[in-house]
């Protein structure tokens, strides 16, 4: 004769534990902390090596020049290089009761990345089992993106970009911790490998919500080939901002920054 | 996660966490009705799951910490990554440290050494007490739920 053994959501006495309410929290923080950015746009790109670090720090820069309060949110914490492109000295951050302090760049940016917390030279390490760690590191990831979505006193700023790794993965947790999914700056190579796998981020962006804000070819007048930038804003009926060469200038950064902000 | 006392048909309420320092964790619960408890015994790799989602089974009374899990779990961090800011949050009152408590408090790596020593310190606080000794320190643990400080 078997039990009659109720479900779970049959049971509803007050938990202590409150675990659903412990996660919802969480995201009440990120909200709060997030409640004087005017815009989180997440730097994206199906694939590695086309200069998505590189793109966040010229655009941040060209933005803080251009008078927006600008801030990132470097999310690659297994290749970190944001603080030394936006020319941050790797120095003690301040913590005080409501958040740690984020450095600032010599342009006024906002930054903070993995990159100023680790011991030089040293790779990403957590505390656990290594046995199987693979099950449990991805959410250690994504809770320190929690956190340095949450805790990190980013004040009042009107962009808020966050330099993800390759692949969509880090896309997803951002997704899932914002109130509202962040808009979308997708970073090309010209040649049609690089056109194929970002197509399959913009395409997972948007099937998330995500507004796509346009698409930015990089390394256009080096050794590739392709037109994989005009061929992804023709697709997803997005504006190319710019064909970025391999040795920008100042004034290339400047108008991505006007580009996207829709004031060119 | 909840426990059903089948025979009673109550769910059954949290009680006690105890962490015994080999990564695993122990939760009791009891039923409301009869009293008969059981436990939640958790192996490393569960325990390390449900501190990365940065919860804790039982609760806590304590805010979060800025950077809490990074802190916590991060272990290639710079000893000198924090600098404490001004302020306490207007808490005020020191408490002080046993020797003992110091030493312990010293083998804690300096990445985490000011978190771990701001909770000890405000739960010690919040309870009227004017010592931390590794007895406080083992308490507060394990009513406060954190693994691995």
């Amino acid at each position: 004769m078997p039990l009659n053994i109720r479900t779970y959501h049959e049971l509803t006495e007050p938990d202590r534990s409150g675990l659903p309410g412990q996660i919802a929290a969480q995201r009440r923080r990120v909200a709060a902390r997030l409640a004087g950015v005017g815009r989180v746009v997440a730097l994206m790109s199906g694939k590695g090596g086309v200069g998505k670090s590189f793109a966040t720090a010229g655009l941040a820069r060209a933005l803080a020049r251009g008078g927006w309060a600008a801030g990132v949110l470097d999310a690659d914490f297994n290749g970190p290089t944001i603080p030394a492109l936006l020319r941050i000295p790797v120095t003690g951050c301040t913590l005080h009761e409501n958040g740690v302090e984020p450095p600032v760049s010599p342009e006024g940016v906002r930054c903070f990345s993995m990159a100023l917390l680790l011991q030089d030279g040293r790779p990403l390490g957590f505390r656990g089992p290594e046995a199987e760690s693979h099950v449990w590191r991805e959410t250690l990831e994504a809770a320190a993106l929690r956190e340095f979505l949450a805790d990190v006193a980013w004040g009042a700023l009107d962009r808020l970009l966050v330099d993800l790794p390759p692949g969509i993965q880090r896309f997803q947790e951002l997704a899932e911790l914002l109130p509202a999914p962040p808009a979308v700056l997708t970073v090309t190579i010209p040649t049609t490998e690089s056109r194929d796998a970002v197509r399959r981020a913009m395409q997972f962006a948007r099937e998330r919500g995500a507004e796509l804000l346009g698409v930015v070819e990089n390394m256009v007048d080096g050794p590739f080939t392709g037109d994989a930038g005009e061929a992804l804003a023709r697709e997803f009926g997005v504006p190319l901002l710019a064909r970025i060469p391999w040795h920008p200038t100042q004034d290339v950064w400047d108008e991505v920054a006007r580009r996207m902000e829709g004031v060119a | 996660m909840k426990f059903l006392c089948v025979d009673c048909d109550r769910q059954m309420l949290f009680e006690e966490r105890q962490l015994p320092g080999d990564g695993t964790l122990a939760a009791a619960f009891r039923c409301p009705q009869c009293g008969r408890a059981v436990g939640l015994l958790t192996n490393p790799m569960e325990t390390q799951l449900v501190a990365s989602l940065g919860v804790k089974i039982g609760g806590t009374t304590i805010d979060p910490q800025p950077l809490e899990t990074v802190r916590g779990m991060v272990t290639t961090g710079r000893d000198e990554a924090f600098a404490e800011g001004t302020g306490d949050g207007g808490r005020g009152t020191s408490v002080t440290w046993s020797v003992e408590a110091q030493e312990r408090l010293a083998r804690v790596p300096n990445f985490v050494r000011g978190m771990v020593k701001k909770i000890y310190a405000d739960y010690a606080r919040d309870r009227g007490l004017a010592e931390i000794t590794p007895a406080v320190m083992d308490t507060a643990r394990s009513e406060l739920g954190l693994e691995g400080m």
